[in-house]
């Protein structure tokens, strides 16, 4: 199965410029993948995909599966995972370790000094009428945001496909419960789990 | 010493519990960083969003180089961001090394299946508990700034600039309304350059 990969297209230029094409690339998805989540989809599949030949698209769909049943966001398991694929592919083991991390420490670089520069000013400036004024500007937007982010996951069509989040009673009882559950202050990692446990009852 | 694995150690939980998207993180951060620690203040929660959501990257992320920094520094933030990344790398590379096929096992399938639902609920409880503290006249913001980036496909950068942009107009005129004009839609491409300029300063 992993053999038909190494039949694509290979960078040129040896080992130690793989892993710089990784840092650059995932630096790149790190820096532009503003609003998160499915939005930075096409970009990682641009650069991994389009501009490097690193996978086939039905590669890239395999990566996206397995970054939803896995935790954390969608850039830095992708991250993790081509790097190690890539990197494995031109030096085995040691060389897809290196690569995992190579990938996964660019597409946090980004966030990591940028939101230190946004902390810093914030924590500094935060008495100062026009930052709060801004602030009081996007506090909404943002709760507007998350609101469509949980209006993508109800639609049907909206979510990645063929894993729609409602698919019976079963679900809509699941969904009521958590809710039920978090509004009252239910530890979330206990209603994960719970969740995931009813899910193996119901479904298995 | 203490603190700096403390910090670690909870946004580690945090990271391991996040599926679906960083949103579904938001009840898990509220509960580590604010009912169990008292890291941040109840009312500087939506702020702490906001920030994250201002700069480029998974929401996860920001959040942990937030709170990391504001407890220690810059060793805070390098435990933090740290404590979020490694479950998802060391989970993703035993998938990648021993698991390929693990997405066909029918007993994750189900598991799935059922978090799935559990995760929307996770996103939906903060939207109204944080939009329950807001003036009602931004029932109508949070709305449209929903539908746009829903149904209309608006870039949330463009959304939040020019709501940036509004409030810090609102801010510098003061003016006698009381709330920062909803328009921001139209607002967006005039009164974002205004806001650039005083940047250039």
């Amino acid at each position: 199965m992993r053999d038909g990969r190494n039949g694509a297209a290979v960078e040129k230029g040896g080992r130690p410029m793989i892993l710089l094409h990784l840092f650059i690339s995932y630096l790149k998805i790190g820096f532009f993948g503003f609003g998160g989540g499915y939005a930075m989809l096409s970009l990682i599949q641009n650069e991994v995909v389009m501009q490097h030949g690193w996978m086939t698209n039905a590669e890239f769909a395999d990566i996206v599966a397995v970054s939803q049943i896995t935790p954390g966001p969608i850039a830095v398991n992708s991250a993790t995972y081509v790097g190690y694929t890539v990197g494995s592919q031109a030096g085995g083991l040691w060389m897809g370790l290196l690569g995992a991390l190579t990938a996964t420490f660019a597409v946090c670089l980004p966030a990591l000094t940028l939101m230190l520069l946004i902390t810093r000013f914030f924590l500094k400036l935060r008495n100062n009428p026009i930052v709060e004024g801004a602030m009081q500007g996007m506090r909404p937007v943002v709760i507007g945001m998350i609101a469509s982010a949980a209006l993508l996951l109800i639609s049907p069509h909206g979510s990645a496909p063929g894993e729609r989040n409602f698919i019976d009673a079963w679900s809509w009882l699941l969904f009521g419960g958590v809710f039920v559950g978090s509004w009252r202050k239910v530890n979330p990692i206990v209603l994960i789990v719970l969740s995931a446990a009813a899910g193996i009852l119901i479904y298995y | 010493m203490q603190p700096l694995f403390t910090l670690f150690w909870s946004f580690f939980k945090i990271g391991l519990f996040t599926f679906g998207g960083g949103y579904a993180m938001i009840p898990l951060i509220r509960r580590e960083v604010i009912d169990r620690r008292n890291w941040i203040a109840e009312r500087d929660f939506l702020d702490l969003l906001t920030l994250a959501q201002s700069a480029p990257g998974p929401i996860s992320l920001n959040t942990s180089v937030f709170v990391g920094y504001k407890m220690r520094g810059y060793a805070g933030a390098a435990a933090s961001i740290l404590g979020v990344v490694v479950p998802s790398f060391v989970i993703i590379l035993l998938i990648a090394l021993l698991f390929a096929d693990i997405r066909y096992n029918p007993v994750v399938d189900a598991a799935f299946k059922g978090m799935r639902p559990a995760v929307v609920a996770l996103i939906i409880v903060p939207v109204i508990s944080l939009a329950r503290g807001m003036h009602p006249a931004l029932y109508a913001v949070i709305a449209l700034t929903a539908a746009a980036v829903r149904y209309l496909g608006w870039s949330p950068v463009w959304i939040l600039i020019g709501a940036a942009a509004a409030g810090m107009l609102h801010a510098l005129y003061r003016l006698p309304k009381k709330e920062a004009p909803t328009n921001k839609k139209c607002g967006t491409d005039e009164t974002e350059r205004p806001s650039r300029k005083e940047g250039d300063r």
